[in-house]
């Protein structure tokens, strides 16, 4: 039986819902036959790039991808689970949400937070902690301002209402973000190991059920067309394209979602995001060697007369697809029915294994379902690379620039704390609840979040986003290392082992071979940097297409990842906690501004190399450091990055108000003072413990400088700087309220 | 002590109320927004934090209507210690059980932070342990997450529950000054939690229950679980 289609296909509708000949030709031939529309489009948005990785796979078949620790394969399921022991699995990932964000920033950013929470509860886990990586324009247009209030709204209105704490993230700004900000959402959630829930079908017979919203005509071809393609003047016209989201209806889902996994009642279960029912039933069913038949007029819709190409392609947000052992349908539902949670079965698992779709009783699709998913049928693309010529232009050497005094020196500190991107980011984490679920013992306002993991007393896990794009832009290589060791850097100053990574690859279009070199490039860094630190990428997304007016964004793999703590009372903070500690440089001293947010401010230029990375000496650090925490050594710890040495002492003092002497021993130029070479770690140590940690150093061959003692409320450094505490942390914690609090219109 | 803890749909701090409640060695019950009775010998009803039915229409407006909300309103009726924290205070306000309502926060933000709290009022079944007194007032820090927190009521009311005792937590400075910048939200008076006329049901929109250990920021709010366990056994050995 050929299915019935709403219009003719050709060619050029294919065009038009974003395929290319070759691929319409494959679908031909994957069916025999002309697809209908409904099939068309179900291709269209399954062979999109956010859904089938077509372009990126081959790279990142290149990671590491596998560790004892980890309980299920990368890409297996809808988010990485690593073991943290005693029967327990801490399930995490990280995804882009910046094309609706872009268009609609209050709802792109809300349904990114609610897409990346039913990553984590899909598989059976409680959601414990939310981050997010966002990149905005400099905040001095109108525009940005709203998008950056927007963004930090919908953030904060989703996750607060869900329930989870939003602990940690990171705000850069830059002027190559101004048109396409990037917003990254991750989720932390604990899972029991043998109640993880799989996004697999099995058991031909076994009904299939739709759970949660009502399906409607939001985010229609979210994935396949807003999401692949660059920014243009039509971009504004796709804001219907953009989902909305409603966090009340997935905490009910949430609570409904994990009663129903405990109850033993679930076969397979996947949250419905990007290409809605027709992603879910496709992949659960290829992942089970299985089938499905579906009755589109069991869905239960906004609009009776939506078609079934609308009702496959629909985004609306807070769904499920759930297939339940065949006889367990009554206890289902009425665990549903406790949490008001719409259940309704929409059809069964089949032997065939075909995805056979009906609407209005008539056929409308029947596609095999290993030919629509990634692994499957889904094209597999090696793209064309080119080393882009901006490199010529930005590799040049850098100077150290003058030695400095101390009024100078002083104003370019207080110049670089106001910088937006270091600048305090309270305007924003306060509009995020960070502590519903009393597991929070860290909230981050740099480094790392710590959360205590109540199943399990004295564990924790330390979570962190990092990426530096700067770096990455003038060297996808080195930049893409620095970012994974940096983020595992993060999480050892807390006292945490880092075990593996989550990524969100954002990049500009992958069909223009200077981007696609620096995809190709930063990818086997962070491979690289991977292996050394044993941090395997469990999972993550690639979002391409992240440019404007043939501009791309800095390329940017954003690097989420996880450590755990076997006792939470080691755990340190960054800020000093007390008078007389000594004041401990751990790593070496080189004046290096390539890349630095010294050369943004001050020259409004980036160029250069990336900063000086060495992995074997990060390496060498990491451990020396992580050991010393676990033994009891140091009291805080806080490592140097975007503004130097003095900027990172200077954060130092802000939590507590407890101020600092210190000596520079190296030279006085910008170079030593404010540049960004990498593996060096400030720590606070108890004086009785200094000969130790020096001994330590010696034998782990890391560079170690008492450059002075914790005390009184002035920040000095000797020759450079004078000030009170409270002033310097005035200048950092007023900037962006004065640049966001200021009334704007909306755009 | 006997707690139970209502979960609405949308209820998200009920499980840390559990937890908190729970750490004295109280007995702490689930109870279900549908439930049409209570059990038996409970001492105290929790109405925790969260987002009740998304608090799409007005805070606490729809969850007021759930059927356990009638058991609540009696248990009260009849003298039993409620305790309405957050979305919690503004059910309260919404059944009738505590007098004016809680709107946006001043500045229009969500704000979560620690909060420094001076117990006003220390005879009242949720602060007799707290050690306060009007020479040496008590000062707890601990945590606010809310978009509508801002308490505000009739200039008669205000006048009734200050000339009466009843406002039990004022926003304050470090050292227990009330001032302007200490006010987090724009409340009426610094006003952070009241009782009612019999002094056995509480609101308060700061969280005691993210302040019950150490580890995560604060042990302040656990003043307020060991007030409430030290009046419900005086109260019982009174009554044997």
């Amino acid at each position: 039986m050929t299915p019935v289609s709403e219009i003719d296909v050709t060619v050029e509708t294919a065009r038009e819902l974003g395929l290319t000949a070759d691929e319409y030709a494959n679908i031909v031939q994957a069916l025999g036959r002309t697809p209908s529309y409904t099939e068309l489009g179900i291709y269209s948005v399954m062979w999109s790039e956010h859904c089938s990785y077509k372009n990126s796979i081959l790279q990142l078949k290149t990671l590491p991808r596998t560790s004892a620790r980890m309980l299920v394969a990368m890409g297996e399921e809808n988010a990485g689970v690593i073991d943290v022991g005693d029967g327990y699995g801490v399930a995490f990932k990280i995804e882009s949400h910046n094309h609706p964000s872009a268009v609609e920033p209050f709802q792109g950013a809300a349904t990114g937070v609610g897409g990346i929470l039913r990553d984590i509860f899909t598989m059976g886990a409680r959601p414990i902690a939310a981050l997010n990586s966002l990149r905005f324009g400099e905040p001095d247009s109108e525009r940005t301002k709203y998008l950056i209030k927007g963004v930090v709204h919908g953030i904060g209105h989703y996750g607060n209402c869900f329930g989870v704490p939003t602990v940690a993230g990171e705000v850069y700004f830059d002027r190559c973000y101004t048109d396409n900000p990037l917003v990254n959402a991750m989720a932390v959630g604990v899972v029991r190991a043998d109640r993880m829930a799989s996004a697999t079908a099995e058991g031909p017979g076994n009904p299939v059920f739709i759970m949660g919203s009502s399906t409607g005509r939001d985010g229609i071809h979210g994935a396949s067309l807003l999401a692949s393609r660059e920014f243009d003047d039509e971009t504004e016209n796709m804001r219907p394209t953009v989902q909305v989201g409603d966090p009340f209806a997935e905490k009910l889902l949430l609570e409904a979602s994990l009663e129903l996994i405990e109850a033993g009642v679930v076969v397979g279960m996947q949250d419905m995001g990007a290409a809605g029912i027709s992603c879910s039933t496709s992949e659960m069913s290829a992942k089970g060697g299985v089938g499905m038949t579906i009755n589109l007029d069991k869905v239960p819709l906004r609009e009776a007369d939506m078609s079934a190409y609308e009702i496959m392609l629909s985004e609306s947000q807070e769904r499920m697809l759930v297939v339940v052992q065949k006889g367990r349908e009554a206890e289902a539902a009425a665990i549903c029915e406790k949490w008001d949670v719409p259940f309704v079965q929409i059809g069964e698992v089949t032997e065939d294994p075909h995805v056979t779709v009906y609407r209005h009783g008539s056929l409308v699709a029947r596609v095999p379902a290993i030919s629509l998913v990634l692994g499957g049928e889904a094209p597999v693309y090696v793209r064309e690379q080119r080393e882009p010529e901006y490199l010529q232009l930005t590799r040049k050497p850098v100077d150290n620039g003058p030695t400095l005094h101390q009024a100078e020196c002083t104003g370019i500190l207080k110049k670089l704390l106001a910088a937006p991107t270091i600048a305090s980011k309270r305007w924003i984490y306060e509009q995020y609840d960070s502590q519903v679920g009393t597991n929070t013992v860290i909230r981050a306002d740099g480094d790392a979040a710590v959360l205590r993991i109540k199943e399990l007393p004295g564990k924790a896990v330390a979570v962190t986003t990092d990426c530096n794009s700067r770096y990455v832009y003038l060297n996808p290589h080195k930049g893409g290392m620095i970012a994974v060791a940096e983020a595992a850097r993060n999480v050892v100053c807390t006292g945490a082992l880092p075990v593996a990574v989550t990524n969100c690859l954002n990049f500009g279009n992958p069909y223009d071979p200077e981007v696609y070199w620096q995809f190709a490039e930063a990818v086997r860094g962070m491979g690289d940097a991977c292996r050394a630190l044993d941090t395997p990428v469990t999972g993550g997304n690639v979002s391409f297409h992240n440019e404007s007016q043939q501009h791309a964004v800095y390329p940017t793999p954003t690097i989420g990842m996880l450590g755990l703590i076997d006792d939470v009372d080691t755990v340190v903070g960054s800020s000093f906690p007390a008078s007389g500690l000594a004041v401990v440089l751990l790593g070496t001293q080189r004046a290096d501004l390539g890349g630095s947010e010294y050369l943004h401010t001050m020259k409004e230029r980036i160029y250069g190399d990336a900063p000086y990375f060495d992995m074997d000496e990060e390496l060498r650090l990491q451990q020396l450091t992580l050991q010393a925490i676990r033994d009891g050594l140091v009291t805080n710890a806080h490592d140097v990055s975007e503004g130097g040495l003095l900027v990172a002492l200077a954060e130092m003092t802000f939590g507590s108000g407890v101020g600092i002497d210190v000596s520079i021993s190296t030279e006085h130029t910008a170079g030593f003072l404010f540049g960004e070479s990498q593996s060096r770690i400030i720590v606070g140590v108890d004086v009785q413990h200094v000969d130790e940690l020096r001994r330590r150093c010696e034998t782990s061959r890391v560079d170690v400088d008492v450059i002075g003692t914790t005390g009184g409320s002035r920040f000095v450094v000797r020759n450079l700087v004078d000030e009170d505490v409270s002033d310097l942390r005035n200048v950092w914690e007023g900037s962006l309220p004065a640049i966001l609090s200021t009334s704007i219109a909306q755009v | 002590m006997n707690v139970g803890v209502v979960t609405f749909p949308g209820s998200n701090c009920d499980a840390d109320a559990r937890w908190a409640a729970g750490l004295d060695g109280s007995t702490v019950h689930k109870l279900w927004h549908k439930d049409t009775s209570l059990p038996t010998g409970l001492d105290l009803v929790i109405l925790p934090g969260g987002f009740s039915y998304g608090d799409y229409l007005r805070t606490g407006a729809i969850a007021r209507f759930s059927p356990i909300m009638n058991e609540v309103i009696s248990f009260a009726n009849r003298g039993g210690l409620v305790m309405g924290i957050c979305n919690g205070f503004q059910i309260l306000c919404e059944a009738g059980l505590l007098p004016g309502a809680l709107i946006r926060n001043s500045d229009l933000s969500f704000i979560c932070k620690d909060v420094y709290l001076r117990v006003e009022n220390d005879s009242t079944p949720f602060t007799i342990s707290t050690g306060s007194s009007s020479q040496q007032p008590t000062v707890l820090r601990i945590p606010i997450a809310h978009g509508e927190g801002r308490y505000t009521t009739s200039d008669a009311d205000l006048r009734r529950l200050e000339d009466t005792g009843r406002v039990v937590f004022r926003y304050c400075d470090p050292d227990g000054t009330v001032s302007e910048t200490s006010n987090p939200n724009g409340s009426m008076k610094n006003i952070a939690g009241i009782v009612n006329d019999s002094g056995n049901v509480l609101g308060m929109m700061p969280h005691p229950e993210r302040a019950a250990n150490d580890l995560i920021g604060s042990a302040d709010g656990l003043t307020i679980f060991r007030s409430l366990a030290a009046f419900v056994e005086r109260t019982t050995a009174a009554t044997v």
